[in-house]
């Protein structure tokens, strides 16, 4: 039952095969015993059960809200839940209660949706692995599966990988069956790349096509909340449901059209695919480009023409991303400082030094790293050198992007991360700050110029571990994205996690078709 | 920076000014006689140096935008409301929160922009101003640094000067920019209690900032340029202009130098509450340069603050080194758009929720310039009297009330509006609109005397009565007090003759020639009938009764 998509489920409530109340329970059992994930921050047991019961009753008067009335859902907890503490995974909110609901949020809970909890992720969202949070790091999934215990001869509680980041709560909950579907956001590919190491969907629509009022931001002019869920078809009906403009947010753009669902057929013979061949970077594992490979010919043999096409100021973007990155966090983090909200520090001898010792005390090192960096980049004699600059390369990565579209190549197939997801021991070797430089590299472009890009699991590696390609669209062309990616989807058999121990829930739904391609 | 700089001052003003006392007394005697208020005759009494120090002065002033609610938020503005009652989520910088531009103060500054003669920039853009301060939640302002919504515009201005003081001399200042921009909270410094307090009801609340270049010359030119601002806006109802509640802040940009050389180093001058005091700390500071630069000194380029009690400016706590503000683009607003007129709208959007230039012109009330002129025109007045009739508020309509209730020509009304009735608003220290006599009223009392039924002395003196009890009329008081002409031929006959009676010395003079002493008689009959009889009768009974 937990691995339904949410048509599945929808229809499993109307026909009373389960209650919202049952699934809820369901979820919250499996919350528990993943545990040691720590996937979650804060779990809402009350109010989940609550808005099942209130969720039930509608469905038993036969007036459901939509499809996704009684579904569980969870959400990074970078979004603000009225009521219900957001931290960002920083001592510096450990105790901030919010008095209201993000648009997306609140778009959820209109359409009835069941809300689990808030997920971990990296201090303010600044990280690719989330490791770097107040509340510790967040385990993958897929380290307890049998196909990585088996394949790779791993001891889970050593040799346990990381999920990628910032939003590694969000894809371990979707991944781990305790939530249909959860929001993410996605600054540089905090989305995306955890959505390809835990094995899910990861869509980071059109910036401006979902509201970012009440996303606690990273960088505004590249934030955009993100979509976690297990099939292409469920992030679409999702992104139907939270796209369009909001009032509260002056850079939302109206949808094009409205997004409920997909075809069945999609037909890619007159698709052109194009293969950015600045995308062959250092550190790209084998096993990546052979999944890449394997796609692209896919695509080439149903009858789509797949071309090189050249990106040449993707280089550049890591290097941009990372001033334009600290200068609007500066910024953005300029507001914590112990006043309104938020931690404040003993140490009030002046109003300085309790400024000073409530932002010491309440960030950690990266976070206060890319203020300083930032500050610095922002000081009257440095802003023409870089920050200036740097909008200028991000107008020349845009463009890039904007030729080969306008070339009439319908979209871009891509790795979304280098490797398979890393050993936590490993990736803890390096700092924060290489560790996102390498990273980013594939999913950041994306954000640079605003375009929607989608991540679909494509195959697990020799260790038993997902790996996943991205398809990046056009502006606003969402929809057709969503289209190829869930061709794409259908072709490549990805594997459903399933092996968790002790899921009896799983074994007893084996009926199910998607459980059936299960890799165990 | 908006306007944290008042409470600081406040606070300086608290613990530092004191000792300053003694001293400031002297300098105010000085600055009274060496008059610096016109660029005609700058630093009038000044030294031997070959050529005169002269002031230059600039004006930085921020205007709050009249309107109901904040610039990026839906809360209300309101002053003196309870502390922190009027505080949205973006007010106190919740995180996650974004900022939502208020048409109407787009529109305000727009309209402003226009009466200024500014060129109104089609696209604008908002920036981010970074400092630390309590009462700026956000860490940044959010203003327009980079390409603000209007530039380049003129002000005309005119005050009254020449050895009488009724010559009208007129005068420009250059608009720099209008930009629109955040307020700041305000801070409430507990020194007791060793604490600040913080009120966000003001934070977020939508300011003009107008830069005027420095092009006066002195306190005099810079308190005409800001009132003919304050009318501007007042007409324009996009900032109520009252600059003791600090709708209107003015900041003044002070140096000296000498004709033809370079700019001289300048000095920020702050905390400055009324015009009058504007006046007075330019010319303060004017002077105290004056005398730094020619004890062989330099000026420092500083932050002072203007002291009303002592008069003088000082130094305001340093800023802790050189302040980086680390502008940069605000991402979550979109660029401003304006339109020209409604055929340049782009298809799609609603004629109602853009902002088109035309249209605000077109809407555009009488400005005060255009209004002496009229008045000047239209009932043949001095433009002197202009300037009194709209610089004082209120007092044009009430003019131009009575007028339309009154026979009286407007040379006459003019002295009653602007002698009687302003010499007791002056008196009382009120405005026109508390005046307790009505323009209906007054003009009712001058209809009495233009019929003659009271003399012109009676008139003023049934004005003071009707000032001090309001809602009796003119007539109301004659008839109580027996105030009316006396024509009454029978009473006047009686008088007369009593007067002539007892004194037959006078009577006997007229009669054998000397006429004049007719007016001894007419002097006492007046004396006995307090004043009231009617002046052509009498003249004809003493003559009838002397002859």
């Amino acid at each position: 039952m937990l691995g339904l998509t949410l048509k599945e489920v929808s229809s499993a409530f109307r026909e009373g095969r389960i209650s919202p109340t049952e699934l809820c329970r369901k979820c919250l059992n499996r919350i528990k015993k993943t545990r040691p994930l720590n996937a979650y921050i804060t779990v809402t047991e009350e109010l989940s059960l609550k808005q099942a019961q209130q969720s039930e009753a509608r469905l038993r008067r036969g007036v459901p809200k939509g499809p996704l009335d009684g579904i569980p859902f969870a959400v990074k907890d970078n979004f603000c839940t009225a009521n219900i503490r957001t931290t960002c995974a920083s001592k510096m909110l450990e105790g901030y209660t919010p008095p209201y609901n993000a648009t997306v949020v609140q778009k959820l809970l209109d359409q009835g949706a069941v809300l689990m909890g808030k997920t971990n992720m990296d201090e303010f969202a600044m990280g690719s692995g989330s490791t770097d949070g107040t509340f510790g790091p967040v385990r993958n999934p897929w380290s307890y599966a049998a196909s990585y215990r088996t394949q790779a001869g791993a001891a889970p509680d050593s040799d346990w990988v990381i999920t990628g980041g910032s939003s590694g709560g969000s894809a371990a909950a979707v991944a781990s069956l305790t939530s249909y579907l959860a929001l993410g956001s996605d600054t540089g590919g905090s989305t995306r790349n955890p959505g390809a190491l835990c094995g899910v969907v990861a869509l980071k629509p059109t910036y401006g096509l979902v509201s970012r009022h009440g996303l606690i931001p990273l960088v505004n002019s590249m934030d955009v909340p993100g979509i976690i869920t297990r099939s292409v078809n469920d992030a679409a009906i999702v992104l139907g449901v939270l796209q369009g403009i909001d009032v509260k947010d002056s850079t939302t753009v109206p949808a094009p059209s409205a997004l409920v669902e997909l075809p069945e057929d999609f037909d890619v013979r007159n698709l052109r695919v194009g293969i950015p061949k600045e995308y062959h970077a250092p550190g790209l594992s084998e096993e990546t480009v052979a999944q890449w490979s394997r796609v692209a010919d896919l695509f080439e043999r149903a009858g789509a023409r797949v071309e090189q096409v050249s990106l040449p100021h993707t280089q550049y973007s890591i290097v941009c991303y990372h001033i334009l990155c600290c200068a609007e966090v500066a910024s953005n983090m300029a507001r914590f400082d112990g006043l309104e909200y938020g931690h404040r520090s003993e140490m009030e001898s002046s109003t300085e030094v309790m400024y000073a010792s409530t932002r010491h005390e309440g960030f950690n090192d990266v976070v206060r790293g890319r203020i300083l960096s930032g500050n610095y980049f922002l000081l009257r004699h440095n802003y023409q050198q870089y920050f200036l600059k740097a909008q200028k390369v991000r107008r020349l990565i845009a463009d890039d992007f904007g030729r080969v579209f306008g070339s009439g190549v319908d979209v871009l197939l891509t790795p979304t991360t280098l490797t398979d997801a890393v050993r936590y021991y490993d990736f803890t070797q390096e700092d924060n700050r290489t560790r996102s430089t390498q990273e980013d590299i594939f999913t950041q472009p994306a954000n640079m110029a605003g375009l929607p890009a989608v991540s679909v699991p494509t195959a697990l590696s020799r260790r038993g571990l997902p790996i996943g390609l991205q398809l990046i669209g056009p502006a606003l062309e969402d929809k057709k994205l969503l289209c190829v990616a869930r061709w794409m989807e259908q072709r490549v058999g990805f594997p459903s996690i399933s092996d968790w121990d002790g899921s009896q829930e799983s074994r007893n739904d084996a009926g199910v078709t998607r459980e059936q391609t299960s890799a165990v | 920076m908006a306007a944290s700089c008042i409470a600081a001052s406040e606070l300086l003003h608290n613990i530092k000014l004191i000792p300053y006392h003694k001293a400031s007394c002297v300098l105010i005697r000085r600055i009274s006689t060496s008059k610096l208020k016109c660029s005609s005759q700058p630093v009038a009494e000044a030294t031997s140096a070959p050529q005169q120090l002269v002031g230059v002065v600039g004006l930085e002033i921020h205007a709050q935008i009249s309107s109901n609610t904040k610039l990026f938020s839906g809360s209300s503005v309101q002053f003196l409301a309870p502390p922190n009652s009027l505080v949205s989520f973006f007010d106190a910088s919740l995180p996650g929160t974004l900022p939502v531009l208020n048409r109407r103060c787009v529109e305000a500054a727009v309209m402003t922009g226009l009466a200024l003669n500014c060129t109104i920039n089609k696209k604008s853009l908002f920036d981010r101003k970074h400092y630390f301060y309590a009462d700026l939640p956000a860490g940044y302002q959010i203003t327009q640094q980079r390409r603000p919504v209007a530039v380049d515009g003129v002000l005309t201005y005119s005050f009254l000067g020449g050895k009488k003081r009724n010559q009208v001399i007129r005068k420009n200042v250059h608009i720099k920019q209008i930009q629109l921009e955040q307020d700041s909270g305000k801070s409430l410094h507990d020194d007791v209690n060793n604490q600040t307090l913080i009120d966000l009801n003001r934070a977020g609340v939508g300011l003009m900032e107008l830069v005027m270049e420095p092009d006066m010359s002195g306190g005099e030119e810079a308190a005409a340029a800001v009132r003919e601002l304050q009318l501007i806006l007042q007409a324009l109802g996009t900032c109520q202009g009252n600059m003791s509640e600090g709708q209107l802040r003015v900041d003044a940009n002070v140096s000296v130098h000498r004709a033809g050389e370079p700019l001289g180093v300048r000095t920020e001058v702050k905390n400055i509450n009324s015009i009058r005091f504007l006046a007075k700390a330019i010319d303060f500071e004017i002077q105290r340069q004056t005398d730094v630069v020619q004890r062989g000194g330099t000026v420092k380029n500083e932050t002072r603050a203007y002291d009303s009690k002592s008069g003088e400016t000082v130094p305001m706590r340093d800023k802790e080194g050189l302040q980086d503000y680390r502008f940069m683009p605000e991402p979550n607003l979109p660029p401003l758009i304006v339109f020209e007129d409604n055929a340049s709208l782009p298809a799609g959007i609603d004629a109602c929720q853009a902002v088109v230039v035309q249209t605000i012109k077109e809407g555009l009330p009488e400005l005060p310039g255009i209004k002496r002129d009229r008045l000047v025109q239209a009932y043949g007045i001095l433009p002197e009297h202009s300037f009194t009739l709209v610089n004082e508020d209120g007092l044009m309509e009430y003019f131009e009330a009575v007028m339309r209730a009154t026979k009286m020509e407007p040379r006459k009304v003019i002295g009653w509006v602007t002698n009687e009735l302003v010499g007791l608003l002056k008196q009382q220290n009120t405005s026109v609109s508390h005046s307790p006599v009505t323009p209906a009223a007054l003009a009712e009392l001058l209809e009495l005397q233009e019929a003659g039924h009271i003399s012109s002395s009676v008139a003023k003196q049934v004005f003071q009565e009707m000032w001090r009890s309001p809602g009796k009329t003119g007539a109301e008081i004659i008839r109580e007090q027996d105030l009316g002409l006396v024509s009454d031929a029978a009473k006047l006959h009686r008088v007369c003759q009593k007067v002539v009676d007892s004194h037959p010395d006078e009577v006997c003079a007229i009669r054998s020639g000397n006429k004049k002493v007719l007016n001894r008689l007419m002097g006492l009959v007046q004396k006995e009938l307090k004043g009231r009889a009617d002046p052509v009768l009498v003249r004809e009974i003493l003559q009838e009764k002397t002859s």
